[in-house]
């Protein structure tokens, strides 16, 4: 059958995922805006480097993160809106803007941080008001923007907004929007911190970021979009690509092998392919120069950067090292451990010795990302620098063997972690691990309960119950359900371990 | 009696959990150390009451052959071990084999790769205070790293005869069984008289971190008459109320207690008493 017709009747698509199924089609068959050398294409070919199906002919920065300061303070002259009065006009304003923000998926990757935009004006009125207004918010962002990757942030400060977001987020349950709460247990109160972690647990969101290495990293105006992708507020990233190490691995000879020829020349490969991607989005696809959000200021080009991603750390090591049983390799060795640490030294310093025409807010050059994985992805190449599902080790043990690798990834890094009931009656004690883990330099920590039905897979989040709607060949609402669905039956994503109440 | 052996600055170490949401507030690292004088009927864990008497009637069941006899002494290999536990299911003494003798020093080692997630220790039993001075020693240790200790009790000991124990430990979290002494020797086979002197004086002392009493089935005049006495006298501090569950309870406890978990009606009824007695942090679990 041919490849229209397949997506015009499949029965478990939406009428907006088919449009933009077919729009990924028609940007398939354009061969010649983008040329790409054939090293390349035999890399890609051979899965060992990755561009995570960004289309041939880019239209759009993959992750923007639009200043929507700027829409509070002035308006928006595109949309011809003037600065908002009071919440209802406020969040009326957002959603209005919300629908013409693009990304790689079509929908905004970046919300704003709620509380920081409406606290002003929820503040001015009462406390039912408010929520009323902060429920159709919500509900409307989850019936619209109807892909999980679409994400706000909470915090640090503690803050009615704030309360009232998380109120509502376990009262209504829904995946959309993906949230994250910035955590600084020096500004951050322990009451509000406790009460993200039980609606967490509920809900697996909001996450929680580590606000002090954050800001140490990008400033205070940094934001934590689509996963946990960290990027500058008025900018965002151009691209992610992403080299799959454990696939790569197998090309070496030997450990010297590897460092000496296979990951420099892929790693240049991919290094060379993104700044050529980079370069048709800015000189080229006219974004830039078109579109309201750059022209009215909401974002800035040159705060921008590059996302270099990777994925089988945890294979990669395994692989090199000739150990077959995961429970013996990364994670649980030290000589596999540090091979790891002297993978991502190499990486970060060919990366960061790589200058890009653009990318000026990171210095012209790229910053490293621990990507999640994508569903095709299956057990080959576990998501970034994880170890592998099925070989959990204790929760001390897995989180204080993620430190070893969490700085590397300015960009985003992060871990999944399911908890028993018993963590319900324990609110303190998840947040006691949450601020150990984050003083020892754990970048992004995400949790929920075993039985939640809203589940974080990788990164993104997923309803069970609406996979279970695909299973049954009917469609669901949030495009990034099937990614969940194949993460689930490849990756085995919802199994993760479980830890009880004495983790051990 | 076997617990009196234990003088020496090692204890002997039932288990060993890097994380707990259950032993006292926010996470802890909790230590387990072996033998009770207490010999509850509705106890979870009977193999923590008695030391190994080296009988060897374990041996031959360990289906991975991580246990072995040398010297007449039975020797557990960790890392053979499999954790089935059947060892512990077939031991005729209520012990267990898996037991290691440890220093406060060895035990510092274990709690220091875990020391930035967690508040602090708890070291319950078994019945720690059978080993005060190995207590005393390893709380120093953990103090100097800046984090807290609790000592989990069934109050059999006086704790005012330890005074350097009770300067070093943040608080006492104390099981008060039953206040009548008859009941309290019918189910955990020794009088109270030292488990109230205790209540008293760690109330008085600010020692007392919670207070733990079990509500037993078809016993309501002894629940009521305990739940009673604490919560008029506890104020501030937490005062757990256990529900009983027949999980892991031996076949005396059975007979006496019954298969039945304490129901949640009954429970609420004399939670709503402790509250009314002015008994400010009640938790039912």
């Amino acid at each position: 059958m041919n490849q229209v017709l397949q997506i015009v009747q499949d029965a478990t698509l939406t009428y907006h995922q088919k449009v933009l199924a077919l729009a990924r089609l028609a940007e398939a068959n354009d061969h010649e805006s983008l040329p790409v050398n054939d090293a390349y294409v035999k890399a890609k070919e051979m899965g060992i480097i990755c561009d995570l199906n960004e289309g041939n002919t880019p239209y759009r920065p993959r992750y923007i993160i639009p200043d929507y300061r700027i829409l509070m303070q002035k308006g928006c002259a595109m949309l011809e809106l003037e600065a908002p009065k009071d919440l209802w006009e406020a969040t009326a304003a957002l959603l209005m803007m919300y629908h013409h923000v693009p990304s790689i998926t079509s929908f905004p990757v970046f919300l704003g941080n709620f509380d920081e935009l409406l606290e002003p004006f929820v503040l001015k009125v009462s406390k039912e008001e408010a929520k009323k207004c902060l429920r159709l918010f919500l509900a409307h962002i989850d019936k619209t923007l109807t892909d999980s990757f679409v994400h706000a942030d909470l915090g640090p400060k503690a803050s009615v907004t704030g309360e009232l977001i998380l109120e509502l987020t376990e009262e209504m349950n829904l995946a959309m929007p993906n949230l994250s709460l910035k955590y600084d247990p020096e500004i951050t109160p322990d009451d509000f911190a406790e009460k993200a972690v039980s609606c967490m647990l509920k809900t697996s969101k909001p996450s929680f970021a580590n606000h002090q290495m954050f800001v140490k990293e990008w400033g205070e105006d940094y934001a934590i979009a689509s996963c946990y992708n960290g990027l500058k507020i008025a900018g965002g990233g151009f691209t992610l690509h992403r080299l799959r190490l454990a696939t790569m691995a197998k090309q070496a000879e030997s450990v010297e092998d590897f460092f000496a020829r296979v990951l420099p020349n892929y790693t240049d490969l991919l290094l060379n392919g993104m700044e050529d991607r980079i370069r048709f989005i800015v000189e080229q696809s006219k974004w830039f120069e078109t579109d309201f959000l750059a022209r009215e200021g909401f974002v800035k080009m040159e705060n921008f950067t590059g996302m270099f991603g990777l994925v089988g750390l945890a294979e990669a090591v395994n692989t090199l090292l000739k150990i077959e049983d995961p429970a013996k390799g990364f994670g649980y060795n030290s000589e596999a451990d540090q091979l790891g640490v002297r993978i991502m030294e190499a990486l970060n310093d060919q990366v960061n010795g790589f200058k890009s025409k653009y990318c000026a807010c990171t210095e012209h050059h790229y910053g490293l990302h621990a990507q999640v994985g994508i569903d095709s992805d299956g057990m080959d190449n576990s998501p970034g620098a994880r170890i592998p599902i099925g070989y959990e080790p204790a929760l001390h043990q897995q989180l204080n063997h993620s430190t070893l690798y969490h700085k590397y990834f300015v960009t985003g890094c992060g871990d999944v972690f399911k908890f028993d009931q018993t963590w319900f009656n324990s609110t303190q004690a998840l947040l006691d691990i949450i601020r150990g883990a984050m003083a020892k330099g754990y970048r992004y920590f995400s949790g929920y309960n075993a039985d939640a039905d809203v589940v974080r897979v990788t990164g993104y989040l997923v309803k069970r119950s609406e996979i279970e709607k695909l299973d049954a060949n009917q469609t669901s609402l949030n495009n990034a359900t099937v990614f969940g669905k194949g993460a689930r039956d490849g990756g085995h994503a919802l199994d993760r371990r479980i830890h009880d109440q004495s983790s051990r | 009696m076997l617990w009196t052996v234990a003088s020496m600055t090692k204890a002997p170490v039932n288990r060993l959990i890097p994380f707990s949401n259950v032993d006292g507030p926010g996470n802890r690292f909790a230590l387990f150390l072996q033998g009770c004088p207490f010999s509850c009927l509705f106890c979870h864990n009977p193999e923590t009451i008695h030391l190994c008497v080296h009988c060897g009637a374990c041996v031959k069941t360990c289906p991975v052959g991580a246990l072995s006899r040398v010297d007449e002494k039975v020797i557990w290999n960790r890392e053979k071990c499999v954790n089935c536990d059947t060892c512990i299911k077939v031991c005729p003494h209520l012990s267990s084999p898996k037991i290691r003798m440890m220093s406060p020093q060895e035990v510092l080692s274990e709690f220091e790769p875990v020391a930035s997630y967690v508040r602090g220790i708890s070291v319950s039993g078994g019945e720690c205070m059978l080993y005060p001075q190995f207590l005393s020693e390893l709380f120093a240790l953990i103090k100097a790293k800046g984090k807290t200790c609790l000592i989990d009790s069934n109050g059999f000991t006086a704790f005012e005869n330890y005074p350097e124990l009770m300067s070093l430990a943040d608080g006492v979290m104390l099981d008060v069984k039953a206040v009548d002494d008859d009941f309290h020797k019918k189910i955990c086979g020794v009088e109270n008289k030292t488990v109230l002197h205790n209540f008293s004086w760690l109330l008085k002392n600010q020692k007392l971190e919670e207070v733990r009493t079990i509500l037993y089935p078809n016993y309501e005049e002894e629940n009521l008459r305990t739940v009673d006495f604490i919560s008029k006298r506890v104020k501030n501090v937490r005062y757990k109320l256990l529900r009983y569950r027949p999980f892991g309870v031996r076949s005396q406890g059975i007979e006496l207690l019954g298969n039945q978990t304490y129901s949640l009606e009954d429970a609420q009824k004399l939670v709503d008493l402790a509250k009314s007695n002015g008994a400010s942090q009640v938790v039912c679990i």
